[in-house]
């Protein structure tokens, strides 16, 4: 039986850098770095951290991934699967209150609202790098390895793999995360993802920059 | 057996857990549960007798998600049907001899409701009523709505059940971590609105073990005047041997809702994990105690979607600012559809510290009721406090009190039997606490006496209609103390006598004792601290007066109603002189060849702007400080980001400071009654199924800030709407977003449709997945790949028209 756990993080500290990069904001500015500091501490009483997963056997049969209660049919994540057995599929949330947040200012400081955006999606992935490495800390004396996280819509895995994850982790109930007729998920900043376990080492670098195609990047870390 | 009657002197047992057993029985993740009610009945017969047998009283059936989202409508009939069906069988076998009822399970539709979802409020309820109309059609004894984790969507449920039975209600709610619901309400605004809305019994489900949630219940607990009902999970589950297993016993489990039995609750049973055994531990434990009665908390209290306000010893402030009367600007805000300018008067009010914000948004020429309707919905969406519904429109009040996220005040009622009759069934259905008016078809007495009459004529008419005296609040009325010297007088003994005697709760008008007499504040102020002192509860008042926040601050001080004076000394101190400021708007004069007005808008600072623009209306033309000061200042940034030496995030703060100098120049403009220029209309908004708009309000800012009239229909548009709202208005140019993939087929069939019904409009798309080649295939005019870059086209396309 596949069991379906929640889990409530603290806060996971805070990636400036990557705040002004979603926000397009000059990276050398102080003012605007005080900015969104200023911003992160309206923010942060409003911010809940949680993440809801399931662990799950995983086949690979040419581009068919078999997760056994679903099946998806995607080349990129069959390749990326490819030496995995298992796999952990999750949703990570940071709740609903910081759309309530971006929504007040929607209407009276757009400024604020793009700002408290950025900071939204910050927050997410480092919700779900805090979740991974929480995962790993779990494997590791298991000699497992962790493949880059794979979510609908990357590549070619269409993003109708939504209503299948939201299907098995029943997310409305377990952490109150939504999906729309156009597969938008609500809360806004809520991301679904699957990583795969495998026994053997795929030569995934722990900094995702390096697992990334596009050299050119200025925020290549 | 009467289900009502037996829980008068009784404990309800409830089941426990369906989804468990169901999945050791064969049931796989994603897999719908109510098709087992058809497919493997003997296996939901059996589960349901096994939970009668171990003493449950009330079975759910097995219908959580049925409903029509979910199940085309035949199906979903054939699902209710065999659900009751088998709880009633499994009912009809039992040994168990005590009263047994069937309850229809409701659980949540898995979609949230707008305005963070998609989902509308009119149609969950009638997606919830479809099934309600189908479990009294085949026989259920009760309702239960339960796991419910958005207090919008509960109401919505609630309101589907009363509508289409006459059948007791129970309601519980899945509570978070944090001890609110996962949208926000506290258990305290879950118990106010659902006892408003009449709820039969309310609590908490799912969620955590008991031991976890027992603040929430206690919490409940403390202000429900109505059966409390406890359901927990049985702890968390972990893996035993591939097998998903929950960490509290059923020793454990029957304990810890023992004592909560002991505090008051009187519906148990159990939820996730749990099975016939928790529930026969649960029933043994308990069986020998005494159900205590359920106690009148006699709570006079409003609720807001995330907390309660009570009308208890400290006054309470209701900003009157959201309000025609007496006020251009605001007027011609409703005139023009102008939402956000009435979103930020409730946003100031709230920032100057009310508690409660009235909302009235009549005036001759509009529709009352879609724009209170509206307002109701757009201030709910950003501001959590709770609303007065104030309106003489039966029709407006029903609808505002209808999608209201929470159990509202509503202004007024008066002793005339018109008003009786058409507020008091109002909120009977809805809940709300009512502001009465000491007035009747002969006018407002000139005595104490004659207001206390008409008191308790309402009173009494209230009881009729099954309205109690907490959810009373009376306006004794102020009157203008320059046209009789008594005026005050009155009202103050009226109002003592109330609070006093008949122990009833009272609220002012403050600001009418002082109309035609100067310096207006300076009565009203006292007129206020008197009136606190007389037992005034709340009154409707003007936040943004500072003589008022004074008194009322001072009261709270010298009352020993603000411990160590820490709200007294932060409003003190916060208050800022006339000196502060101008030292201030000098300031930020350095640069060089900038005036004042353009260094703030290049630097984003509002405020300056604001108050700059103020000091230069004294001498200054309106229209000569946009073009002189302005739009020299918006340009110098604009070009800046084209030419990417100002980044995304300034543009906006300058926008926005330009925006607050705009707003004072309009406010001006329409004191002295001419009339802005704009260039040409513009439509904007992102398209159907997408609820994205951050774009859309960026390129909404630049537009206004350039001279375009913008008419902003939101997220989530239908392509009719656009193509309704481009004819009705002439709109040369439309703006529309989309963010998703998914959402683009929506913006092809709105560029589609506009081409047929508007084919001489400009049409420009955005959004974060289009690109020019995408825009070209659709048939739009321009893409732009930016807000600057729509709003260059916008200018080029008003040149061409003029």
């Amino acid at each position: 039986m596949n069991t379906v756990f929640t889990k409530t993080y603290a806060e996971p500290e805070y990636n400036t850098k990557e705040i002004l990069r979603y926000s397009a904001s000059d990276i050398s500015s102080d003012e605007i770095k005080d900015y969104a500091r200023k911003c992160i501490d309206e923010a942060r009483s409003d911010l809940i951290y949680k993440v809801c997963y399931m662990e799950t056997d995983v086949a690979i049969r040419g581009n068919t991934v078999d997760f056994g209660l679903f099946k998806a049919e995607s080349k990129n994540l069959s390749y990326t699967l490819r030496n995995s057995h298992r796999a952990i599929i999750f949703c990570a949330t940071v709740g609903i209150k910081l759309d309530r947040l971006i929504a007040k200012y929607m209407k009276s400081d757009v400024a604020k609202a793009f700002m408290l955006q950025a900071i939204g999606t910050e927050r997410c992935e480092s919700l779900c790098d805090t979740f991974i490495n929480d995962m790993k800390n779990q494997y590791k004396d298991k000699d497992i390895f962790f493949t880059p996280r794979f979510s609908p819509g990357y590549g070619d895995l269409k993003i109708d793999t939504q209503k299948d994850i939201f299907g098995i982790l029943d997310l409305p109930r377990k952490i109150g995360v939504t999906l729309n007729d156009s597969l938008i998920i609500s809360p806004s900043k809520s991301v679904t993802a699957i990583v795969g376990l495998s026994e053997t080492d795929c030569g995934y670098s722990l900094n995702k920059c390096k697992n990334c195609n596009i050299k050119e990047c200025t925020f290549r870390q | 057996m009467n289900l009502k009657e037996y829980l008068k002197d009784n404990i309800i047992y409830l089941d426990g857990g369906m989804g468990t057993l169901l999945q050791e029985a064969g049931l796989k993740p994603g897999e719908h549960p109510e098709l087992w009610n058809i497919t493997h009945p003997d296996k939901i017969i059996s589960i349901h007798k096994a939970y009668f047998d171990a003493g449950s009283n009330v079975v759910n059936t097995n219908t959580f998600g049925a409903n029509t989202l979910h199940f085309d409508e035949n199906k979903l009939e054939e699902i209710i049907k065999a659900a009751i069906e088998n709880a009633t069988k499994a009912k009809n076998e039992s040994i168990n001899t005590s009263p047994k009822f069937v309850s229809l399970d409701i659980g949540p539709l898995g979609r949230l409701l707008k305005p963070y979802g998609d989902l509308d409020f009119e149609e969950a309820i009638e997606i919830f009523a479809h099934t309600v109309r189908l479990g009294v059609k085949y026989g259920c004894d009760l309702i239960t709505i339960e796991t419910m984790n958005d207090s919008y969507e509960t109401k919505a449920a609630v309101i589907a059940a009363k509508e289409n039975s006459k059948l007791p209600v129970f309601v519980s709610n899945a509570y978070s971590d944090d001890s609110n619901l996962m949208t926000g309400a506290s258990p305290e605004a879950m118990v106010c609105m659902l006892e408003g809305l009449g709820a039969d019994a309310i609590g908490v489900n799912c969620s955590f073990g008991p031991k976890e949630l027992s603040e929430v219940i206690d919490r409940i607990l403390e202000c429900s005047s109505t059966p409390v009902i406890f359901k927990p999970n049985a702890g968390l589950p972990k893996t035993e041997n591939g097998k998903t297993v929950f960490d509290v016993t059923e020793e454990e489990f029957a304990r810890e809702i023992a004592s909560k039995v002991k505090k008051g609750v009187r519906v148990i049973g159990g939820c996730c994990g749990t099975t016939p055994n928790h529930i026969k531990a649960l029933f043994e434990k308990t069986k020998d105690i005494k159900a205590l009665e359920i106690e009148h908390k006699n709570l006079t209290v409003v609720s807001s979607y995330t907390h309660t306000v009570e009308f208890d010893s400290l006054p309470i402030l209701i900003g009157e600012r959201i309000n025609p009367t007496g006020k251009k600007r605001f007027k011609q805000a409703l005139i023009e559809n102008d939402i956000d300018y009435i979103l930020n008067e409730g946003l100031r009010q709230k920032d100057a510290g009310v508690h409660i914000l009235d909302v009235n948004v009549g005036l001759p020429d509009i529709d009352e009721a879609k724009m209170l309707k509206s307002a109701t919905k757009e201030l709910q969406a950003i501001i959590n406090l709770p609303l007065q519904i104030d309106t003489s429109d039966i029709l407006a009040m029903e609808q505002a009190l209808r999608v209201y996220n929470g159990k509202a005040l509503v202004n007024s009622v008066n002793g005339k039997e018109e008003s009786m009759e058409g507020v008091f069934p109002l909120i009977k259905k809805y809940g709300g606490v009512v502001i009465a008016l000491t007035l009747d078809e002969s006018g407002i007495p000139e005595t104490k006496e004659g207001r206390i009459k008409i008191a308790e004529k309402i009173l009494k008419k209230a009881q009729e209609y099954g309205i109690e005296k907490k959810d009373i609040i009376f306006d004794t009325l102020a009157m203008t103390v320059s046209a009789d010297k008594n005026a005050a007088k009155v009202t103050l003994d009226t109002l003592e006598y109330i609070k006093t005697k008949m122990g009833i709760h009272t609220s002012l008008g403050v600001s009418n004792v002082s109309f035609g007499l100067p310096k207006r504040d300076f009565i009203n102020s006292s007129f206020f601290t008197m009136a606190l002192s007389k037992g005034l509860s709340t009154a409707i008042m003007n936040p943004f007066s500072t003589d008022m926040m004074k008194a009322y601050h001072s009261y709270k001080a010298l009352m020993g109603m603000d411990d160590n004076f820490s709200e007294y000394i932060e409003y003190a101190s916060g208050i800022v002189t006339e000196e502060k400021l101008s030292a201030a708007d000098n300031k930020s004069s350095k640069d060089e060849g900038l005036s004042p007005l353009q260094n703030a808008i290049i630097k984003g600072l509002k405020e300056q702007a604001s108050s700059i623009t103020k000091e230069l209306l004294k001498d200054k033309e309106p229209l000569d400080i946009i073009s002189e000061e302005v739009i020299p200042a918006l340009d110098i940034v604009g070009k800046g980001f084209e030419e990417k030496t100002v980044y995304l995030p300034q543009l906006l703060m300058s926008a926005e400071a330009s925006k607050c100098a705009f707003e004072m120049v309009k406010c001006h403009m329409t004191e002295s009654k001419s009339e802005m220029k704009v260039k040409c209309p513009v439509v904007l908004a992102t398209v159907k199924g997408d609820i994205h708009d951050i774009g859309k309000n960026i390129v909404k800012l630049l537009m206004e800030n350039y001279g375009f009239k913008v008419y902003d229909l939101g997220k989530d548009v239908k392509p009719e709407e656009i193509v309704n709202c481009v004819i009705k208005n002439n709109v040369p140019i439309v703006g529309l977003s989309a963010l998703m993939t998914t959402t683009i087929p929506a913006m092809e069939e709105t560029v589609k449709l506009l081409r047929k019904k508007a084919p001489d409009t400009k049409i420009i798309v955005g959004g974060a997945v289009l690109n020019l080649e995408y825009a070209e295939k659709m048939g739009a005019d321009k893409y732009a790949k930016d807000a600057m870059e729509g709003v260059r086209y916008a200018d080029e396309i008003f040149g061409s028209l003029i």
